[in-house]
């Protein structure tokens, strides 16, 4: 396994290469969809990328936490957290491609 | 929101790019992550969150209607971790 970590960088350059738009624009693009999947979730609904996957925003009740170095308990209040379904195609290329 | 809406709104914003090239960097997008992925890679996107592969070792597991053992196989799934910014902001943090 390689372990490489990609950036935003990587996927501006992707759209540089594969679009031909300056890489200005195209790192602005990149931006620009991670910023409106940010806003939909922040207003509550669900994301679905066909072929990707789906973020959906779940609500988790208040419970009472324990600091596990101290024994301590602690509140943990209500939150809300993010959740990431990959889809059948991103299960089965993730698998193929990382196979022993 | 679903895959179209979001071109669509990439679309309203750049009126200069024909629909099926916004329909081109979208998809350029989403396949890059998945073929990083493939390839054992992580994508990290600050404030958005992090895609990496995990491993789940081999396993003796059970078919649920006949009880049988059955061996699994060693495989590797996605997993995507929520970045800090956004996390704070789905609480209203901004």
């Amino acid at each position: 396994m390689s372990e490489k970590t990609l950036t935003r960088m990587d996927l501006s350059e992707a759209v540089f290469r594969e679009v031909g738009l300056s890489r200005n624009e195209s790192a602005t693009l990149v931006e620009s969809v991670l910023q409106h999947m940010s806003d939909s979730l922040v207003k509550g609904e669900q994301v679905k990328i066909s072929s990707f996957g789906t973020f959906s925003v779940r609500d988790k009740a208040a419970r009472v936490g324990r600091n596990p170095k101290t024994g301590e308990e602690v509140p943990i209040l209500p939150r809300r957290v993010l959740t990431f379904r990959p889809s059948h195609l991103m299960k089965e290329r993730v698998a193929a491609g990382n196979k022993a | 929101m679903i895959r179209s809406e979001l071109v669509q709104k990439i679309a309203d914003e750049n009126p200069h790019l024909y629909q099926r090239d916004v329909e081109r960097i979208v998809s350029t997008i989403f396949d890059e992550i998945i073929e990083a992925m493939a390839r054992g890679d992580r994508v990290e996107l600050r404030g958005f969150g992090a895609f990496s592969v995990k491993k789940r070792d081999a396993r003796v597991g059970r078919n649920p209607r006949t009880g049988d053992s059955v061996q699994v196989e060693e495989k590797h799934v996605p997993f995507f971790k929520t970045g800090k910014l956004l996390r704070d902001r789905l609480n209203g943090k901004e």
